[in-house]
């Protein structure tokens, strides 16, 4: 048997009785690198927190199964408790000081210390820096990574895909270092720069050092990983050497089918096909997270499209991008009339109408009844529900006896339950916030619905009646919808056709029924189809 | 009607019946040491009518997100400037009021424009910024106060004097014209109706503005700026307005009070006066993020009685003349009061 550096047996946890992860076991040999691939909610960051002993476990409950180090049991409580037991984190952001030199940065509360008279006096901590020392530590930890940087840059000038390696040489420097994680480590690197860092865990491993590689890559984990665990849904769905398996599998198994496909009635002839009623061209969008670097789309008119992609894709950004609400660039046109970007009163009244993924942020006003969550845009964007003309538009009043009959038809039409519509919003459920987004959308009479993440924290029985809601519009009210999720599964229910999005570039678009394998290949950037 | 009026009760919330309570101590030790009761009301509703459009001053920009307008006395000095002239061109009684509120608009709206310029520069340090743009408008008005051309006798430093004068009687001009409308004594209360009726049409105005499409805006660019946005609300321009209009009645305000108090007050006179404003709004039950007209009301009835009758009170019950420390001692107290709990509601 190989002498694991690291066991992870039978690791189950649970965040307010929803489990998160059920019986996953780990081992990691010396000198070993294991990949972990799965979906966004697949458990790969609670395993993280839990073999790091973050906080958020234990504020939730602790964890069940055991940890061994080398053969060691071992109790993990803290993260400085993981450091001292020799297991180093590479951050997916950094954790480094801008103004700081790169050795500062490698060695802080490290520093290498030499006598001075001052120090004989008053202790320790008035001793000055050997920085001849800590610049040929710093130096040597880069060379070890196959780096040449002069360490005594600041850090604030590096270009980013550096300041990655200078947060692995500073766990390299902590010398005993037994296990490394890196989580996601080359989402910001360039080709070249990811190229170097696998190069450089390659060249990690033969000194026995473990590898803990978190990615959706699955390139990257055919390169490098030795072992790898597939998980889904907290599970493990499988685990093999890389040898036995393939991309196409790792992405089949990643993906994996949530649901049964579809027992709503397609209808692809419905609908004109060469009837675009938006075309997307060039769109670029500098949403934080999810930017959007080039994406073109024709949407049909009628249809339901979906776009799908993993979390930092940049699919929530097309929404947000094209309703001016992050700074976006190329051209969007409605029904052949441009829409003007960076102006979210522009695609408002031209009847595009968008259900936000953040609900409580920029989808509601937790603080006003439901009645006026409604109306609110309709009065702000189409001047109705206001009474006659008094000077200007701005000055005329609002007609409470409009807004609550318009209101009270919502609250029946798509059960919003509440004790009347002059609740505050704040005080319903999930589900009935989101109704109350939905109606506010639908109020708008638009000619376009973007609908993001619309089953995103609301139970399984609201789930069902959201989506129920959308199709509904779709198919009676004439309503084109188009409708970002990251639950694949939700995207296969409703949609007549899917866009993946990944890496800020239209990965390509497939039909509903398409293989897991399609699906997995594009959402991990390893397939682009042309459209 | 027991339960509804519980519920009232309960509705005014804890410092709000505190505030109640000791006024109520307050009344039963002036009756007690032989104090007339009824002329310390009248006193009450007349300070009430003075101060209340100040305090309606903060509700815009309360309900705009940008938080109490420490600022007003930019507002203040700017409807000074349209008493002043007013007063140079010699209109008397109720023209010579209207005159003066409304030369001092243009002034107002001028100098809000730019003030909502630089609260948008410093997004979140509203209140900080705004105090001290209050401050520096007193200074520099101070300059001005002495050089701007104006020439009435009654105006200027008397005996071949220039520059204006600290405290200018309003008594041969528009002086408790307000006041005297209407006006009536009852048991020795007398009822300044025109001040109140003036306060109550702003009260009005603003309850009407906060249910128009404009108000709706305003309304939602200070609860949530992203909702705001994404339902196609101008934000910046919502809170350029929410601004410009507590501005204008800062200088409405200082015209309502300088009428009843018979004098306008010049140079130093408006530095402090958004203060009292700030605490009655807060003691009234708003927060740094939630106001309403009743807010206003509530607030300035409980800040401006209290004011007025405790300094009696204490004068009765302590010997030797403390008034003035007294004074100092209550009203900042309740400022300090007001704003440890505003903040602790309100700033999330």
């Amino acid at each position: 048997m190989a002498e694991y550096v690291l066991k992870m047996n039978n690791i189950g946890k649970s965040y307010y009785g929803v489990p998160v992860l059920k019986d996953v076991n780990i081992n990691i040999s010396k000198g070993e690198i294991h990949a972990i691939a799965g979906e966004n909610g697949a458990g790969k960051s609670t395993l993280m927190n839990i073999l790091f002993g973050m906080p958020v476990i234990f504020e939730t409950g602790g964890f069940d199964g055991e940890i061994l180090i080398e053969g060691e049991p071992v109790q993990i409580t803290s993260p400085q408790k993981a450091m001292s037991l020799g297991i180093g984190m590479v951050h997916q952001e950094f954790m480094l000081l801008p103004g700081f030199t790169i050795t500062e940065n490698i060695k802080l509360n490290r520093e290498i210390t030499k006598r001075n008279p001052v120090s004989m006096l008053f202790g320790k901590s008035m001793e000055s820096l050997d920085f001849a020392k800590m610049n040929a530590d710093a130096q040597n930890a880069l060379s070890q990574l196959g780096m040449s940087l002069d360490e005594t840059r600041l850090i604030g000038g590096l270009p980013v895909g550096y300041m990655q390696f200078v947060e692995i040489a500073r766990e390299i420097d902590k010398g005993d270092v037994r296990l490394l994680v890196f989580d996601e480590p080359t989402a910001v690197l360039t080709e070249s720069e990811a190229q170097q860092l696998l190069e450089a865990m390659k060249e990690l491993t033969s000194k026995g050092i473990g590898i803990l590689f978190i990615t959706h890559r699955l390139d990257e984990i055919m390169r490098v990983a030795d072992q790898i665990t597939i998980l889904r849904d907290g599970v493990v769905a499988d685990q093999k050497p890389k040898t036995e398996t393939s991309i196409e599998e790792i992405a089949s198994k990643m993906v994996g089918r949530k649901l049964e496909v579809s027992e709503i009635l397609r209808r692809s002839d419905l609908y004109n096909e060469k009837d675009i009623i938006l075309d997307i061209q060039n769109l670029r969008v500098g949403m934080p997270g999810e930017e959007v670097h080039d994406v073109s789309l024709q949407v049909q008119r009628g249809e339901i499209l979906g776009i799908g992609g993993l979390a930092g894709g940049g699919k929530i950004g097309i929404a947000n991008g094209i309703m001016g609400l992050f700074p976006a660039s190329g051209t969007v046109m409605l029904e052949g009339v441009p829409i003007e970007l960076n102006m979210p009163k522009d695609p408002l009244s031209k009847g595009i109408a968008f259900v936000s993924e953040d609900r409580r942020g920029t989808g509601l006003l937790l603080d006003q009844s439901i009645e006026m969550n409604i109306v609110t845009p309709t009065i702000q964007v189409h001047n109705r529900f206001l009474r006659k003309k008094f000077l200007s538009d701005w000055l005329r009043l609002y007609d409470t006896v409009g807004i609550r009959e318009h209101a009270l038809k919502f609250v029946k039409d798509l059960d919003i339950r509440c004790t009347g519509p002059d609740q505050l919003v704040r005080r319903l459920s999930g589900g009935n916030q989101q109704k109350v987004c939905l109606a506010r959308a639908f109020s708008l009479d638009p000619k376009i619905l973007f609908v993001s993440e619309p089953t995103r924290g609301i139970d399984v029985g609201a789930k069902k009646i959201v989506l129920d809601i959308l199709v509904e519009l779709n198919r009676n009210h004439d309503m084109t919808i188009i409708m970002t999720s990251s639950e694949l599964g939700e995207l296969r229910k409703i949609c007549d056709r899917i866009a993946i999005v990944a890496e800020g570039h239209l990965a390509g678009i497939l039909q509903p029924d398409a293989p897991d394998v399609e699906f997995g290949l594009m959402m991990s950037g390893q397939k682009t189809e042309v459209v | 009607m027991w339960k509804n009026l519980k519920d009232f009760v309960l509705g005014l919330g804890i410092p709000r019946l505190t505030i109640i309570g000791f006024l109520g101590f307050l009344f039963a030790v002036a009756f007690a040491t032989g104090l007339a009761i009824p002329p310390l009301i009248g006193d009450s509703l007349r300070r009430v009518g003075m101060a209340g459009i100040m305090v309606l001053a903060m509700l815009p920009t309360v309900r705009a997100g940008i938080g109490l307008n420490f600022g007003l006395p930019l507002g203040i000095v700017s409807g000074l400037i349209g008493a002043l002239i007013s007063m140079q061109l010699d209109f008397t009684g109720f023209f010579g009021f209207f005159m003066a509120v409304l030369l001092g608009i243009p002034f107002s709206v001028i100098s809000g424009i730019g003030y909502a310029w630089l609260l948008s520069k410093v997004r979140g340090q509203e209140m900080m910024v705004g105090t001290y743009v209050g401050f520096s408008s007193v200074a520099f008005m101070s300059i001005w106060w002495l050089v701007l051309p104006f020439t009435h006798p009654e105006m200027i430093w008397a005996i071949g004097g220039s520059g204006l004068r600290s405290q200018l009687s309003l008594r041969n001009h528009y002086g408790q014209v307000l006041n005297n409308f209407l006006s009536f004594e009852i048991g020795g209360m007398a009822v300044p109706t025109g001040l109140l009726l003036f306060f109550a049409l702003f009260c009005v105005i603003l309850y009407y503005f906060f249910r128009t499409k404009a108000g709706l805006a305003i309304d939602a660019t200070g609860q949530n700026e992203s909702y705001a946005i994404a339902s196609g609300v101008n934000t910046k321009r919502m809170r350029t307005i929410a601004v410009v209009m507590s501005n204008v009645l800062g200088g409405i305000g200082i015209v309502a009070y300088a009428q009843s108090y018979g004098f306008l007050q010049l140079y130093t006179g408006p530095m402090f006066m958004a203060f009292p404003a700030v605490a009655a709004i807060l003691i009234g039950g708003a927060s740094l993020r939630k106001a309403s007209v009743t807010n206003v009301v509530v607030g300035t009835l409980l800040f401006q009685t209290l004011l007025t009758i405790s300094l009696p009170v204490t004068a009765q019950v302590i010997t030797g003349d403390i008034t003035e420390i007294a004074r100092l001692i209550i009203a900042n107290g309740m400022i300090v009061y007001a704003l440890t709990r505003g903040s602790g509601k309100g700033g999330r």
